[in-house]
């Protein structure tokens, strides 16, 4: 069972400029990294034999809503700023755990997909995918899976995200 | 009735078509075998021996077009929102439309920030009646069946009731 330092310092050493810092507080602390290494860092993380994180818990995707916020014809929008996505990983031989985190821009938010180091990241992605806008470089099939395939409304959970008038003919706010 | 009273077996009875077919149709309101989130739940249990919705001639049909009523049971999406279309479409006149609590009433609790909820059933298929509460337990759904059977019971061939 490995400390998140010392995981860090592991990852660190092997992916000097992928790997940014390590976020310390007292639940769940955090590895940032770089969007584009995201799937190399985890290959070594799953296959390393000290490491070993066979399993990815969970993925989601987060508006950091840390741009310029301005009003356009009375609708917010925000510009500049992040979109995250955070992987919590475990180990089920050694029982450690740790988070990774990585940053796109809001414009352009490209992150490689893990989907072949974790199977089971395909869906989680593609819910990334369909209610932020995260584009999975590399995702075998990368289609909205929760919102109709014909919704043309943008990304729901947006904070900047204003609703529709209709869809297919049915009003869509109250 | 009477029926019990063995009154048939040799006595003709004489009643308006109007109202003979209307205890028919009240008496066998089948429904769409349908649910859609925690009050189907509710409408199940309804459906169950301590409340039992077959006293009522309420009886879960697997087909739309076996089926007099579709109570719509829970969140409305929009995505579900166009196959309830279809179903309410394929059912057979006259045909009635139950909303039972308050997501397929008005949204509920997702009426501000639900971006994929209708706001209603009634925006798609029109509703005979609505029956409030999140879920509504199984008195009142029944309360909602009396409601409904009350209306059916007042039609009339020739003019439609409101």
């Amino acid at each position: 069972m490995k400390s998140a330092e010392e995981i860090f310092s592991l990852l660190k050493e092997k992916y000097n400029d992928g790997v940014m810092e390590l976020v310390k507080q007292p639940v769940d602390p955090y590895i940032t990294c770089d969007p584009l290494l995201i799937n190399h860092i985890s290959l070594f993380l799953m296959t390393h034999e000290e490491l070993l994180f066979d399993n990815l818990m969970n993925l989601s995707g987060v508006d950091d809503a840390n741009g310029k916020s301005a009003p356009v014809n009375g609708v917010n929008t925000i510009e500049g700023g992040t979109l995250s996505v955070y992987y919590h990983l475990e180990s089920t031989k050694f029982r450690h755990k740790i988070v990774l985190r990585v940053s796109a821009p809001r414009e352009n938010p490209e992150v490689e997909s893990v989907t072949l180091v974790w199977h089971s990241a395909d869906w989680h992605e593609r819910e990334a995918f369909d209610l932020l806008g995260i584009q999975f470089l590399n995702h075998p099939d990368l289609r909205r899976i929760l919102m109709p395939e014909d919704w043309e409304g943008g990304y729901p959970l947006r904070k900047d995200y204003a609703n529709p008038e209709f869809y297919r003919g049915m009003k869509v706010p109250y | 009735m009477g029926i019990l009273d063995k009154q048939f077996d040799d006595n003709i009875i004489i009643a308006k078509v109007d109202d003979l077919f209307n205890w028919a149709r009240l008496s066998s309101l089948w429904q769409v075998g349908f649910g859609l989130a925690c009050c189907a739940i509710e409408m199940m249990a309804t459906s169950a021996s301590h409340y039992d919705f077959d006293r009522f001639g309420v009886i879960p049909r697997p087909s739309p077009r076996q089926a007099d009523i579709i109570i719509i049971s829970g969140t409305v999406t929009f995505k579900m929102a166009t196959r309830i279309k279809r179903l309410y479409e394929q059912m057979p006149d006259p045909k009635y439309v139950i909303s039972m609590g308050s997501c397929s009433n008005c949204g509920g609790p997702y009426w501000e920030h639900g971006y994929h909820v209708l706001k209603g059933i009634d925006r798609v298929i029109p509703v005979d009646v609505y029956v409030p509460g999140c879920p509504p337990r199984p008195e009142a759904l029944l309360e909602g069946l009396l409601k409904l059977q009350e209306k059916v019971r007042n039609e009339s061939m020739v003019k439609k009731s409101a």
